[in-house]
């Protein structure tokens, strides 16, 4: 099938009529797609007989938005965009969730939505909905497919705007009579759009002043974000940082992007990020803010965020630059070679002082917690991982405390190992997504770190992963709360937990139920009518062995940690606040 | 203050969907578009009216410049360019005097009477954005009873390689 697809590409002249359904599947061969998550239906019939000899895999989800978020991982994971296929009505309104949070952290996907044939769109016909509407205000771009002559040209611009720029999910919806209609049209060998230039070239005189900032900066501070990741920017950063002797924190979504383990790195910026992160942001008088936006949670009350710096924003999304915080020079351009061309004409130097002050902030400040005899520590499980792994981990969180704990007690050293909902935070993405990310990466050790809450949300993919002998470690940290709200009821709201407890006792008086004999659901039958192995897990000493067997199987599983279910997550800047407000009870 | 903003679109359904979708999503306010097509018939265009300090206008100008099918945004307020508003004003007239004062001040700016009813006059009018707003501060007094606008349309007086080309 493969070989014969290859030739009808080349010979242009006799090319024989292909049908639109087959038009998608040759589409995503050129792509390059490896592997098809999706869930089929009456409007995507014609394109799911075609699949049935496509050269790659395709992948049932339980769910569309597992189908997505699959998708998604594995695109975050490689760095490829991810691919996925539903169906009209229903699975398509269905994929929204995924969209909108491939879409807040620029995941390159393309996903295919069948629609009702052309002459039935707007009489509400049985499974019609209005994707393209649906769908606009989170993604990139979308498509609906009028004529299979226009399919081939379609699918790759698709993928080519997915990739290129401020990577991001495109929609084709295409109609069931189109995916049956006859075309002689090719897949296009190259795609040039006259609206669409995502290429930008480099402004000389910008980078000059850019140097100049950084030559002239006593207080530099590299301020990294998604972008410096998708944008494969890691080594030119490395590069600039060490050179200049630049300390760097990365946002949640950059964790990684620059080895946590050099001195020079700060852990991450924001919210729950480190104290010496956001000492060091007030402090600073150049701030470089590197594919990186501003985002609310990592800059607090926006008016005094940096404001003794200098600031510099290079992003590849021109409309990001000066969106929230006024920056004083914008870089219009991608992370890599902005700072590549920057490199030359930075002057080495050695910022002795600056350094002191920030190191001296991270030895007084670490990320720590306080030990707790009759409970395990959630910290201490992410811990273990880290150290289990031997911090090769590609750790995929869920939403919530987990999520933070997950990034603060492990040291991530290289780019594309820790995957999270960043701009969305949606919940029940880790589980589909760690599945995801061990599709593209399968020689790695995946785990996934979630809530008691947040699995619940798309705990039948697990299936997904045991046919397919994936072998994600997803680790439940089992606090009997929806965490993180409760933590803030517990900070802001006077400790009324309302519609946070997830087991039936200490609930608010209107949300009494039945008490059982235990916490339900049974997590660890839940995994084993999946087919995963699983265990549930009390104590420290537990922790390391269950991860150990785990990770050594090369079975899915999952391991339910109980812990403390009142833990913190901390240091905390209450939102809209000043680093000055900080609350860091870590012991 | 307002800002008159000239987009070239793919001439495609759907396009002034996600225009519209993209300012009323990020909570700009749009006072005026008019949307028609160019001598080229896969490129429309667009001349929308948007209140806003620069800041904001920035932020518009660049989230429509992101936009895919968007072939190239212009900031018209900025450069030299004409703007005219076409208005059709139904206007009370109460007295004889009152509509013959109409008529008068319609004459003054040229605008011109294109129908007369017992009871009111409508004038058509064309000018700027200034003009139109004087004219119809004058009419004020008479009580309009009707009025249709067609929103501001601009084109530019520099030479055609002076305008931005979407980046
Ligand atoms: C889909 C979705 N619904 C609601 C929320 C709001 N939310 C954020 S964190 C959180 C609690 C998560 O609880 P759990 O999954 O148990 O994780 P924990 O915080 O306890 O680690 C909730 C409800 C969300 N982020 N996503």
């Amino acid at each position: 099938m493969k070989n014969k697809t290859d030739t009808d590409m080349s010979s242009a002249e006799k090319q024989p009529l292909r049908s639109g359904a087959q038009c998608v599947v040759d589409g995503l061969i050129k792509a390059g797609c490896e592997v098809l998550f999706g869930y089929p239906g009456g409007a995507v019939l014609d394109i799911f007989n075609c699949l049935y000899e496509a050269p790659f895999n395709f992948v049932l989800s339980r769910h569309e938005q597992g189908a997505v978020h699959m998708a998604d991982g594995y695109a975050r994971a490689t760095g490829k965009p991810g691919c996925c296929l539903v169906t009209s009505g229903p699975g398509a309104t269905n994929t929204v969730t995924g969209l909108a949070t491939a879409y807040m952290d620029g995941v390159p996907l393309v996903c295919i939505t069948g629609q009702v044939a052309l002459d039935m769109i707007g009489n509400d016909a049985f499974q019609e909905a209005d994707v393209i509407g649906i769908t606009r205000p989170v993604t990139k771009h979308n498509f609906l497919v009028r004529s299979a002559d226009d399919l081939p040209g379609i699918i790759a611009k698709a993928f080519y705007i997915a990739t290129t720029g401020k990577p991001g999910p495109v929609v084709i919806d295409i109609p069931k009579n189109v995916q049956k209609q006859m075309t002689a049209a090719l897949t296009p060998e190259t795609v040039t759009m006259r609206s669409y230039r995502p290429d930008v070239p480099i402004n000389e005189a910008e980078i000059a002043q850019f140097a100049e900032l950084i030559n002239n900066a006593s207080r530099p501070l590299l301020y990294v974000g998604g972008g410096a990741i998708s944008g494969n920017a890691a080594e030119a950063l490395a590069q600039l940082a060490h050179k200049a002797n630049i300390p760097v924190t990365t946002t949640l979504m950059a964790l990684g992007v620059f080895p946590e383990t050099d001195p020079l790195s700060l852990h991450m910026l924001g919210m729950h990020g480190s104290v010496a992160a956001n000492y060091a942001v007030d402090h600073c008088d150049l701030l470089i803010a590197a594919g990186a936006r501003f985002d609310d949670r990592v800059t607090g009350k926006i008016s005094a965020f940096a404001n003794k710096a200098t600031i510099v924003h290079i992003d590849i999304d021109r409309s990001s630059i000066s969106k929230s915080v006024r920056s004083d020079l914008g870089v219009h351009g991608y992370v890599k070679p902005v700072l590549e061309a920057v490199l030359p004409l930075v002057k080495p130097a050695e910022h002795t002082e600056w350094l002191e002050k920030v190191n001296r902030w991270k030895e007084r400040f670490p990320f720590t917690y306080p030990k707790n005899d009759d409970a395990l520590m959630p910290q201490f499980v992410i811990e273990q991982i880290d150290a289990v792994s031997e911090g090769k981990a590609v750790v995929v969180t869920d939403v919530g405390q987990n999520q933070m704990w997950a990034a603060q007690f492990f040291r991530y050293t290289r780019p594309r190992n820790f995957i999270t909902s960043g701009g969305l935070g949606t919940m029940g993405f880790g589980l589909p997504a760690a599945i995801g990310a061990q599709f593209g990466r399968r020689g790695a050790p995946v785990v996934c770190v979630t809530g008691d809450g947040g699995v619940q949300m798309n705990f039948q993919e697990l299936v997904v992963a045991v046919e397919h002998q994936i072998p994600v470690v997803v680790v439940i940290l089992n606090n009997g709360f929806l965490g993180m709200v409760r933590q803030w009821q517990e900070l802001f709201y006077d400790r009324r937990y309302s519609g946070v407890v997830l087991s039936q006792k200490g609930r608010a008086p209107n949300e009494q139920v039945a008490e059982t004999s235990g916490y339900l659901p049974d997590f660890i039958k839940m995994a084993e009518a999946h087919g995963a192995c699983a265990r549930r897990v009390f104590k420290e000493e537990e922790v390391g062995p269950a991860l150990r067997e785990a990770l050594a199987s090369g079975k899915t599983w999952v391991i339910e940690c109980i812990v403390a279910p009142e833990a913190n997550v901390f240091p905390m800047i209450p939102p809209g606040a000043h680093v000055a407000e900080i609350i860091n009870r870590t012991v | 203050m307002k800002h008159i903003i000239n987009c070239l679109v793919e001439n495609q359904p759907g396009v002034l969907a996600r225009i519209v979708g993209l300012i009323s999503g990020r909570g700009y306010n749009i006072e005026t578009l008019n949307v028609g097509p160019t001598e080229d018939p896969t490129v429309s265009k667009m001349t929308i009216v948007v209140p806003g300090d620069s800041h904001v206008i920035e932020q518009v100008t660049h989230q429509l410049s992101k936009q895919i099918d968007v072939i190239e945004v212009v900031n018209m307020t900025n450069r030299r360019h004409l703007d005219r508003e076409l208005i059709l004003v139904r206007v009370a007239t109460e007295s004889h005097n009152a509509r013959a004062e109409i008529v008068d001040l319609a004459a003054l700016f040229r605008g011109h009477v294109v129908s007369v009813q017992e009871d009111s006059v409508t004038i058509q009018m064309v000018g700027n954005q200034e003009t139109v707003a004087d004219f119809l501060c004058l009419m004020k007094p008479y009580s309009i009873v009707d009025i249709s606008r067609t929103g501001v349309i601009a084109v530019g007086r520099e030479a055609p390689g002076a305008s931005a080309a979407k980046g």
